[in-house]
């Protein structure tokens, strides 16, 4: 045994190193242990978090924990290179333990079922006997008929003194495991298309601008080779809530300057599920934020007492008219989310634009008249004694937060979870079932002798052949 | 009626036909039996109608058309969909193994489970999606994982319950192992219970709750002494498990279940939420990241967890068919597979952070 092993070439120990199922249980368990603690170690966190985290585990000592899970990768696991040579190995033990096992199952896999002799007949697990009334020529056909009904295609044999009648279903789901093997292989060849390929990059937009560059988590800006325009973004809410109900953003792509037109339309409508796709780039919608200028636009609609409609935008401190009169509403103050405390006191209750109001000066010929806040979301707020004025928008002023993609790997990861969604069907759900029927004349009776045999789930392929027989009987 | 109702009559169902099957099985009349699963079949039957009715009130308040109106968006829906599948895996078991033993096992979970979501006030609202939800991949996703999730907790049960009927050694690692969890276990729904009694009235959400009170009336006490009570209690109570958890075996075996039919069925559960989970936990969940995200892995905790239940699972299998592992072994894989899977579905949300917050709260 030992001089044999001597004698293995180094190609014949790395593989049986890699075919070993042993190798499975310690990188499986390897996986999953520091898999563990890459959640419980908040990923690509500020340290101080981490330290905090760990100080209840490790009192004062935490800060060198830290210091040395740091080091060791930790603080960005799934991305360290001990992380994604586990994942290699896991890959090679995983190919080379199903090239292993493969012949095997092919062998079985490429030849039909044959008809067998009684002595290996006997050997397999499923048997039953019966006696039919009539020749076996009769017998012949209800047994073919009865094999029809489930599914199964019945060949013929003859031999001494009678004929077997042999059938298969379900031979190729042997290979369900390999299929299901090779679409994770797939997967991985897909994810390390993705990261040699591909891009994963982010960019904020503010409404009214362009960007032709995206920037990757380390500040690295990547060349998108055309430009990305934000023309508009809107967070809307659920009635008299502050549950958001969407987050759109529209959107134009520009090549030499000029807005090119996807599926008809300059501008294109993104929410969190439905993205935009131009030249292999996915742009998602994934964050937003407000940062509002000088610059940035009060959007009004402004209409009289008599009907007289006009669309105005202004910035901060200047006057419009209501139509018709002499009456000017200057924009005076502006809160992103006003609300009123229990005192009737109004304060801003958020940072982001949740409840958005403007506070107008009305004046006549120069003459303070009245003043109100009017809010976006309440209409009834619009009103005011001399016409409508409907707060619309206030532009500029936020920005989008897109995620930008580029993955030319994701459709091979795409068709190995279709394929692996065969494999595990294959290999969970079907059986390879046989069945050899062999029928003997017995004084003018037939002598009917099943063997049977299933690679998994014997019990429900001996209800199907009860069920079988009992149709036989009746 | 609205499925407030409906859900309350499947509650009471469910605490009645664990009565029902407890005295099928001490008195072994077959019409206690048959009440026993006409009663669960009834409120199953009920929770269904429920269900349909929560879909119809979500769909009048989503107005967002019938894929998106799914109601299995928050803790309470998760719960009370866990519950629909768990009685459904045990009434097929039921039919199929024509046993109705299991009834006495099955029905306290579901009954107990119920009970849990009244005595925390948990939120019953419906809340209307928010944008990350917006996907016609929420039905599939969470509807199959579910499913996994009640076949894995079923084989949890038949394991344990396999462990307790052939060990018998109070020093064999076997029988250490499945006392010790199941006594931990049990420790930590009493506590988690303490907890909700304790603190009801303070936090508005029940996840709100459990993030900033779990174990606080207990183990995290502010006072040292109910710490060290607690931790006390807890070991007492585990002791007392290992003590006396011969009188489990003996109880599995006065019902006539061998340990084969459990080994079967352990494997069967297993065999079905496998590819269920593979399909529609990891891989839908990944096509609906990458719709709604643009990543569609992204290490984040939940997926993380995902894939390690996804490994213990997938050990429980190779080890089974290449290296022939039976008994003690195997069950003890099955255990672990549903810590994990517990884990992945509560502790993700409660104890650790990432994109799947929102299942929690």
């Amino acid at each position: 045994m030992s001089n044999k092993k001597e004698n293995q070439g180094i190609v014949d120990r790395v593989w049986s190193f890699f075919s070993s199922i042993t190798l499975a249980v310690v990188v499986f368990s390897v996986i999953s242990l520091t898999s563990i603690v890459g959640t419980i170690i908040e990923q690509g966190a500020d340290p101080e978090r981490n330290i905090k985290l760990l100080s209840k585990f490790f009192g004062d000592a935490s800060p060198t924990v830290f210091r040395i899970l740091d080091s060791l990768g930790f603080t960005n696991m799934f991305h360290s290179w001990w992380f994604i040579a586990l994942l290699f190995v896991f890959a090679a033990n995983l190919i080379i333990c199903s090239l292993d096992r493969l012949p095997r199952i092919w062998n079985i896999v490429k030849e039909p079922i044959k008809p067998l002799s009684i002595d290996l007949l006997n050997t397999m697990p499923i048997k039953r006997e019966m006696v039919l009334k009539g020749k076996i020529d009769n017998a012949k056909g209800v047994i073919e008929s009865a094999l029809n009904r489930i599914g199964f295609k019945a060949n013929v044999h003859l031999q001494d003194n009678g004929l077997q009648i042999y059938a298969e279903r379900g031979r190729y789901s042997r290979l369900g495991v390999y299929v299901t093997h090779f679409s994770i292989i797939l997967i991985l060849i897909g994810a390390v298309a993705g990261i040699f390929f591909g891009f994963n990059a982010s960019l904020n937009l503010l409404e009214g601008t362009t960007s032709a560059v995206a920037y990757m988590r380390n500040g690295k800006e990547i060349p998108l080779g055309f430009e990305i325009g934000c023309n508009d973004f809107e967070v809307s809410f659920y009635e008299n809530s502050d549950t958001p109900k969407s987050y759109k953003s529209w959107l134009t792509i520009l090549e030499n300057g000029r807005p090119v037109k996807i599926n008809g339309k300059e501008v294109t409508e993104i929410d969190v599920n439905s993205p935009l796709r131009y030249k292999g780039i996915t742009f998602y919608q994934s964050s937003y934020g407000f940062s509002p200028t000088k610059d940035s636009l009060f959007k009004f609609s402004v209409t009289s007492n008599d009907g007289k409609k006009q669309d105005v935008q202004l910035k901060f401190g200047e006057s419009f008219n209501i139509p018709g009169t002499n009456i000017m509403g200057k924009v005076a103050d502006f809160s992103p989310a006003l609300g009123i405390d229990e005192a009737g006191r109004m304060f801003t209750y958020a940072e982001m634009m949740n409840n958005p109001a403007v506070l107008v000066e009305f004046t006549e010929n120069g003459k303070p008249k009245y003043n109100q806040w009017i809010l976006k979301r309440y209409p009834q707020t619009w009103r005011v004694p001399d016409g409508m004025v409907e707060f619309k928008d206030l532009w500029g002023a936020q920005y989008t937060g897109l995620q930008v993609r580029k993955d030319p790997g994701v459709w091979i990861v795409y068709l190995g979870s279709l394929v692996m969604a065969v494999g595990l069907y294959a290999a969970f759900f079907m059986s390879h079932r046989r069945i050899w029927v062999t029928l003997k004349d017995e004084k003018g009776s037939t002598k009917v002798t099943i063997a049977a045999s299933v690679n998994k789930n014997k019990a429900a392929f001996e209800q199907k052949i009860e069920k079988l027989l009992g149709g036989l009987h009746g | 009626m609205d499925s407030s109702q409906f859900f309350g009559i499947s509650s009471i169902a469910y605490i009645l036909a664990m009565v029902a099957y407890i005295a099928y099985l001490v008195f072994r009349n077959s019409t206690l039996g048959i009440i026993a699963t006409t009663i669960t079949s009834v409120g199953f039957i009920s929770q269904t109608i429920a269900f349909f009715i929560r879909g119809k009130e979500f769909y009048d308040i989503g107005q967002m058309g019938i894929m998106r109106a799914i109601p299995l968006t928050n803790l309470y829906e998760s719960l009370i969909f866990f519950v629909w599948c768990l009685i459904l895996s045990y009434l097929i078991i039921e039919w199929k193994y024509k046993n109705r033993s299991f009834g006495a096992f099955i029905t306290p979970i579901a009954g107990m489970a119920l009970a849990f979501i009244d005595i925390s006030g948990m939120d019953k609202n419906i809340h209307p999606l928010i944008p990350a939800l917006q996907s016609n991949w929420l039905l599939a996703h969470v509807t199959l994982s579910f499913i996994a999730y009640a076949t894995f907790a079923i084989s949890f049960a038949t394991s344990i319950m396999y462990l307790a009927v052939t060990t018998g050694n109070k020093k064999s690692g076997a029988y250490i192992f499945w006392t010790v969890t199941l006594g931990i276990f049990i420790s930590i729904l009493v506590t988690m219970g303490i907890d909700f009694l304790t603190f009801k009235v303070v936090a508005r959400t029940s996840e709100a709750f459990i993030k900033s009170y779990l174990f606080k009336a207990t183990f995290r006490s502010a006072s040292g002494l109910i710490v060290l009570f607690s931790y006390a209690a807890s070991a007492v109570f585990v002791y007392l498990v290992w003590r006396y958890g011969y009188v489990l075996k003996k109880l599995i075996e006065s019902f006539s279940i061998s340990p084969d039919l459990l080994d079967d069925l352990t494997y069967k559960n297993i065999a079905i939420g496998f590819p269920i989970f593979t399909l529609g936990g990891l891989i839908f969940g990944a096509i609906w990241a990458d719709q709604a995200w643009g990543k569609y892995w992204s290490w984040d905790p939940k997926e993380t967890w995902s894939l390690i239940t996804w490994f213990v699972y997938a050990f429980y299998l190779h080890a089974r068919f290449l290296r022939g592992w039976r008994g003690h072994k195997i069950a003890i894989v099955a255990v672990i597979g549903f810590v994990s899977t517990l884990f992945t579905y509560l502790g993700v949300n409660l104890l650790l952070s990432g994109l799947h917050s929102y299942g929690g709260g």
